[in-house]
């Protein structure tokens, strides 16, 4: 049996990313890899809730902005209204740099907001806002 | 011999992606992601982004037939198809997507259309360009980990 004892007994960080871009599916998860981290990928809103519902031992949810059926903000306030959700880190990404929907994101309780293309110095700023 | 010669026109053939303007800095970015862990990611991107776009580039056909033109759907397609683009770094259709925005924006059908045919030409070079460029890159492969593992 695997036991997370010996060397310095850490929990690898598991972190949610939800885009309903393959292209952009595929760079995050790569990305979010590279530094070690444990992804589950999703292409909807709807998917990462059912994800978190069945496993919340999620350290991070990282989220597109925009998506069809169910936003990333909308995906957001859902996280941060719910008691057993709200403590996970959301982070929001977006291609379009529009000040007022960054605000609008950090008040609800998003984490940190990154532009699209997300570069490997975006993950690193990440690390210390896992959970 | 043979493999410094493919090598060099895997360097020449990408640089002058760079210097004509149809990719950016971004590809270098998926570049550096591929490992030894996903040795061919940078083809698997670019596979899927051709997938997707094609199936984008469908529905904006479909969209821009109807009458009377629903903008906002058109320009949901239009943002989804720049976002791909300027993920993996294809500055010229990303260009191209901007200006059929606007278009969109300004809810000029005429533009739209005319736009978009730029979008499509700008798509079909890149793609032609691509697959020569991991056609050569396949035949440079098998022969570079075998360089490799001769230390």
């Amino acid at each position: 049996m695997a036991s997370s004892r010996g060397g310095d007994g850490e929990r690898q960080i598991h972190v949610l990313a939800v885009d309903d871009s393959s292209v952009d599916r595929a760079m995050i998860a790569k990305l979010l890899r590279s530094s070690k981290y444990k992804v589950t990928a999703v292409d909807s809103g709807k998917k990462a809730l059912e994800l978190l519902g069945l496993e919340p031992n999620v350290n991070m949810i990282i989220t597109d902005y925009w998506m069809p059926e169910m936003t990333g903000f909308e995906l957001l306030k859902i996280v941060k209204e719910s008691s057993e959700l709200r403590q996970i880190p959301v982070v929001i990404m977006s291609s379009e740099n529009v000040p007022s929907r960054i605000n609008r994101c950090l008040e609800e309780g998003a984490e940190d907001f990154l532009l699209k293309p997300v570069r490997p110095s975006d993950v690193s700023r990440l690390c210390s806002r896992m959970r | 011999m043979e493999y410094s010669s493919l090598h060099r026109q895997l360097a020449t053939m990408k640089k002058s992606f760079f210097d004509q303007g149809f990719l950016d800095e971004q590809f270098f970015q998926i570049e550096e992601l591929q490992d030894d862990v996903s040795p061919n990611f940078v083809e698997e991107v670019v596979t899927l982004f051709f997938k997707d776009s094609l199936r984008l580039m469908g529905n904006i056909d479909h969209a821009l037939e109807k009458f009377p033109q629903d903008f906002d759907r058109l320009d949901s397609l239009i943002h989804q198809l720049k976002g791909s683009a300027s993920s993996i770094g294809a500055a010229k259709m990303k260009n191209e997507c901007t200006v059929f925005r606007d278009f969109c924006d300004k809810e000029n059908q005429e533009g739209c259309i005319r736009s978009f045919q730029k979008v499509k030409k700008e798509h079909a070079c890149l793609r032609q360009k691509l697959e020569n460029y991991f056609q050569l890159l396949r035949q440079v492969g098998p022969v570079a980990k075998a360089t490799r593992s001769g230390n």
